[in-house]
């Protein structure tokens, strides 16, 4: 955020509405508190006896009786000795203690045995006779399984009718494809989708796929329907036949893509992800695509090494941090944040670097200081910091100067390899050029910034 | 939701009734197991089924065991199963590996599955293909109406809204209908229905043809609801997509209400446990402040402190007499009262705590500055920041989202570099979260012709330095024509106010975003009924791209598929599950 302080008043000035803040309130913070500390001075008088007017809840919160509740102490009852012992434990000092065992410990008689239904409880017959849900319910009489349907001879407008009841109804009388698609278009007019994918499953089984992609082409909503019914039931072949024979690429690219979700393995994923590279994406895409390839191979050889290293246990930052969670599968600006604080100093040939990965993704200047100062302060680095910040501060400034002979004397004082650099290649010094290139670190960004100046047939050197 | 209403204003409906049905039918499908069985219910069902039924209901019918469903091997030794369940095909998956073990096994047991609120045939087809159709019987809970408040009723079904506007599936249209179906019998006939979007005129459509084919036996009776209103979600995603600043909505943003009910944490009960709070109109604190601007609550919930202490305070000098009324009378009024204002109090401290370390301030100016349309390019380099120091990955694409749809699209280069700087910050995998935001139209890259042609971007490009940056924005918003930009110039929801605008006295619906928004739907409802119809409208429907349907003091109810937020939203959309 580069606004300056005037153009914020002025903002505020011009704005009519009043954006309310939360630091502004501080009479009222100090209101807000108050209250509670009269609040709670009233617990003495109030925390006797009873808790009647509020819910029962157990330990997880959950109001004692209800529902999820029951269900957790089935799973605690049944489940591992750990969550007994927690139970346990707990119900020293938890409502817990003064309530009826957990209900699912009653055996059903325990209820039940020699006491009536209560009277008070309707019957769904009752309850129906006097609401004017009548009409609403109408079949509860029999389950609808019962419903068969024997006749053969439905219409496709009675067939969809039926199937919109949820009732079982046969399709196989609709044999032409006339009929068939008939059937469809009826479903598709009624708007129901559970119909409209009823139908298709009967289509996908009674026509070649190359006739139903063929039908369906020209019916946007029935393959619709028919994708998302594809991904549900993970047919995966057939979808990607789908595809492709609507010549839809990029989604043919990305759903092979989405099955990398599904590998466990880091070995076995990376592998997979290999054969997403060549795949139709956007050449955006693709890229990205390329980039998690490599990340996730960089993050496996960072690991084995990494780990090896901590159980060795020789080496410092490993023995004070020791680490919390395997970077795989983190993500770019996460492995740039654990390469600088476990491999800062590191050369940039090693993989492990954060020059290296700075360089293999591009990753922007601004993100790069932005990160290494979170890790390199996180690891209380203040020498390190002071170094990015200088380089990053002063070189704005530096670069503010003038006069080219003051700008080069502070940028070589203060280590401002890019802004020297520049100023080199902008007074075509080659001979002052070269003499800077020993006080640059070897291997660096910068020597090789230096090196590519110095082989360029683009600048006419002056010496 | 529950809003105080003018005097004129007639009563609610009683829709406790749905929850007595509801439960009814539930009674009724399992007796048709009789005896001895073991539940297994699915996650998403336990907060519904909680807030209608409870354990001895369920043990009066001879429920045995409760189970949750999970994909684990089921542990009950019960002679009979049966699973409540959403019709999902990973369920019938593990229903079906369930009875397959046992047939393995050379057990014999009975099984029912009560899909609610519906089955679906490819749930059956599943059961076919896994060689256990006719072992399991099926039955349907048509539970689809939940109450949960006065004037709130949601079907739970937060699926709803990737099936239908991402993959375009229309499963949830029959439940919709039936759902409509109900309500006007239970409240109809409804004299008036207005909607707006597509899938709002296919679920009217299925609705009436139900209607139609149910015979009504609704004509006649006087109608207890005047108006319906069926709204798409993607008419307007703005509102969901803004940060809350009313109390309700903080403490959903904050805590997440789920179900009409919050877990409030230790930091907030000032306790060492946790305590589910029902969040309703029956809560005489949450009631007053529910729909007050965050920075009128502090005041309202000191006074109603002080308030408290005086009456306590009254208790001293009572005679015995006195007292013995105060301890029968008002004791426990008051000490429920002061459950409720300490519960709300360490609420506030605990909004308060968050969203000062996460600057919110700096963030709702952001949100305001892209509403309006102006410093575009000062909010695209706060979002770049949010990205790259990795602050939640749900807020930096909800931030993505609104950008774009204000700006009707991102310009290519901003759609490339955020997208770039979003997949290293927070995993390339989100490679195909990108993939449906565009897909849902909610986050995406202005086609070429949008963009400003090449003497204008040559202009802008002149202006671009710093001290006419406001110049260069305006310039380019113009240059646009967004949509937003066109509606909410058409329907005045950027209210424009000489001098402050006072929250404590609200003058419109913009209150609800600090005055400066008046959510879209909202106002929509609000023309349609001062013109009780969409005359004059033709220009807004045009612009939102949907097509109007019009069939022929007030008090709104709601109705939703499942109550949204922005992150709610977000999250639909995400491919990488948190």
């Amino acid at each position: 955020m580069n606004r300056t302080k005037g153009d914020e008043e002025e903002y505020w000035n011009s704005s009519k509405f009043k954006a309310f803040t939360f630091d502004d309130e501080d009479d009222e913070l100090s209101q807000l508190k108050e209250s509670k500390r009269a609040v709670n001075s009233l617990r003495d008088f109030v925390d006797d006896d009873d808790e009647d007017d509020l819910e029962r809840v157990s330990w997880t919160g959950e109001p004692v009786g209800s529902i999820s509740w029951s269900i957790k102490e089935t799973a605690g009852n049944s489940g591992s000795s750990h969550e007994r012992e927690q139970l346990k434990n707990r119900n020293s000092f938890s409502t817990y203690a003064q309530l009826p065992k957990p209900a699912s410990a009653y055996s059903l008689s325990s209820f039940f045995r020699g006491r009536t239904r209560p009277g008070s409880f309707q019957s769904l017959s009752d309850a129906l006779s006097d609401t004017p849900a009548k009409s609403y319910a109408p079949e509860l009489g029999r389950p609808k399984g019962e419903y068969r349907d024997y006749s053969n001879d439905w219409s496709p407008s009675d067939t969809v009718r039926r199937l919109r009841k949820g009732k079982v109804c046969s399709l196989e009388r609709f044999r032409s494809l006339q009929d068939k698609i008939q059937l469809l278009e009826e479903a598709v007019s009624m708007h129901d989708g559970n119909v409209i994918t009823a139908v298709l499953i009967f289509l996908k089984r009674t026509l070649s796929k190359e006739i139903l992609f063929r039908e369906l082409e020209v019916r946007q909503v029935a393959l619709r329907h028919l994708i998302h019914f594809l991904k549900e039931i993970g047919d995966q072949k057939l979808l990607l036949d789908l595809f492709r024979f609507l010549d839809r690429t990029e989604e043919l690219a990305l759903s092979h893509y989405r099955e990398h979700l599904n590998i466990q393995d880091p070995e076995k994923r990376k592998e997979f992800l290999k054969t997403c590279i060549g795949l139709p994406f956007s050449a955006e895409d693709s890229a990205h695509i390329q980039d998690h390839y490599t990340l996730l191979e960089r993050q496996i050889i960072i690991e084995a090494n990494d780990r090896h290293l901590e159980l060795a246990g020789q080496t410092e930052v490993f023995r004070k941090h020791p680490r919390k969670a395997s970077i795989l599968n983190m993500p770019l600006v996460t492995t740039l944040f654990y390469s600088c604080f476990y491999h800062y100093t590191e050369a940039e040939g090693t993989f492990s670097s954060p020059v290296n990965l700075k360089k293999t993704f591009k990753i922007p200047d601004k993100q790069y200081v932005l990160t290494a100062l979170a890790a390199r302060a996180k690891l209380r680095a203040w020498h390190d910091v002071d170094a990015l910040f200088t380089t990053k501060v002063l070189q704005e400034y530096v670069n503010l100067v003038e006069d080219v002979d003051t700008k080069l004397n502070l940028a070589t004082k203060f280590k401002c390899h890019d802004v020297v650099i520049d100023t080199c290649r902008d007074l075509k010094d080659r001979q002052q050029l070269l003499a800077y290139r020993s006080k640059v670190d070897k291997g660096s960004a910068e020597e090789e910034k230096i090196d590519a100046l110095l082989n360029s047939s683009q600048i006419r050197w002056k010496n | 939701m529950a809003f105080p209403h003018r005097p004129d204003a007639p009563e609610l409906p009683d829709f406790s009734m749905l929850k007595r049905l509801a439960r009814d039918q539930l009674i009724y499908l399992l007796e048709q197991l009789p005896g001895k069985k073991d539940l297994f219910i699915e996650a998403d069902l336990m907060s519904p089924l909680d807030r209608i039924a409870n354990v001895s209901i369920l043990k009066q019918h001879e429920v045995d065991k409760l189970y949750k469903v999970e994909n684990k091997p089921a542990l009950s030794s019960s002679e009979q199963l049966c699973f409540l369940v959403r019709p999902r095909i990973k369920n019938m998956r593990y229903i079906a590996s369930l009875v397959n073990a046992d047939k393995m096994a050379g057990r014999t047991r009975k099984y029912k599955v009560i899909f609610s609120p519906q089955k679906f045939y490819a749930c059956e087809m599943v059961l076919e293909e896994e060689g256990v159709y006719g072992d399991v019987s099926c039955d349907e809970w048509a539970f689809s109406l939940l109450p949960l408040d006065v004037d709130l009723l949601s079907m739970e079904l937060p699926e709803f809204f990737r099936d239908y506007f991402l993959e375009g599936d229309q499963r949830w249209i029959n439940t919709l209908a039936q759902a409509l179906h109900l309500l006007s019998t239970l409240y109809g006939p409804f004299p008036n229905c207005y909607g707006i979007g597509r899938c709002a005129k296919m679920s009217y459509e299925l609705w009436k043809r139900l209607e139609e084919e149910e015979d009504g036996e609704t004509k006649g009776r006087r109608p207890e609801i005047g108006h319906i209103f069926l709204l798409d979600r993607d008419v307007d995603f703005v509102t969901a997509l803004c940060s809350q600043v009313v109390y309700e909505g903080l403490v959903d943003d904050t805590f997440r209400i789920k179900c009409g009910s919050v877990d409030f944490g230790p930091e907030v009960t000032s306790s060492d446990k946790s305590l589910k709070v029902l969040l309703n109109a029956e809560d005489k604190v949450f009631n007053e402040i529910r729909n007050e601007h965050f920075s009128n609550v502090f005041g309202f919930l000191s006074q109603k402190a002080r308030n408290l202490q005086a009456q306590y305070d009254r208790r001293r000098g009572m005679d015995i007499k006195q007292m013995k009324n105060f301890v029968s009378q008002e004791l426990k009024g008051l000490k429920q009262e002061h459950r409720l204002l300490s519960l709300h109090i360490g609420a506030c401290e605990s909004i308060m705590k968050k969203k000062t370390k996460q600057d919110f301030q700096e963030l709702i100016k952001t949100e305001h500055a892209l509403l309006e349309g102006f410093n575009i390019r000062e909010s695209t380099s706060y979002i770049e920041e949010h990205i790259d120091r990795q602050v939640s990955p749900i807020e930096s694409l909800r931030l993505m989202c609104l950008l774009s749809i204000t700006e009707n699209g991102l310009i290519p280069k901003d759609y490339r570099s955020l997208k770039t700087q979003y997949l290293q910050s927070y995993g390339p995998e989100h490679l195909l979260t990108f993939f449906n935001l565009r897909r849902a139209g909610l986050l995406t890259e202005q086609a070429p012709g949008d963009t400003l042609t090449a003497v204008e971007s040559k202009v802008s490009k002149l202006v671009t330095d710093k001290a006419a940056g406001k110049i260069t924005d305006a310039f380019s918003s113009l240059a646009k024509r967004s949509n937003f930009r066109a509606i909410s110039k058409k329907l005045n929801l950027i209210p424009r106010v000489d001098g402050e605008y006072d929250l404590k006295v609200p003058r419109d619906m913009a209150y609800v975003f600090s005055g400066a928004y008046v959510p879209l739907s909202c106002r929509i409802i609000e023309q349609v009924l001062e013109r009780r119809g969409w005359q004059g409208l033709d220009e807004v429907v045009r612009l939102l791209n949907c097509s109007e349907l019009a069939f022929t003091g007030y008090r709104f109810i709601f109705l939703t598929t499942a109550v949204t937020n922005s992150a709610r939203l977000m999250e639909a959309m995400s491919e990488v599950k948190a």
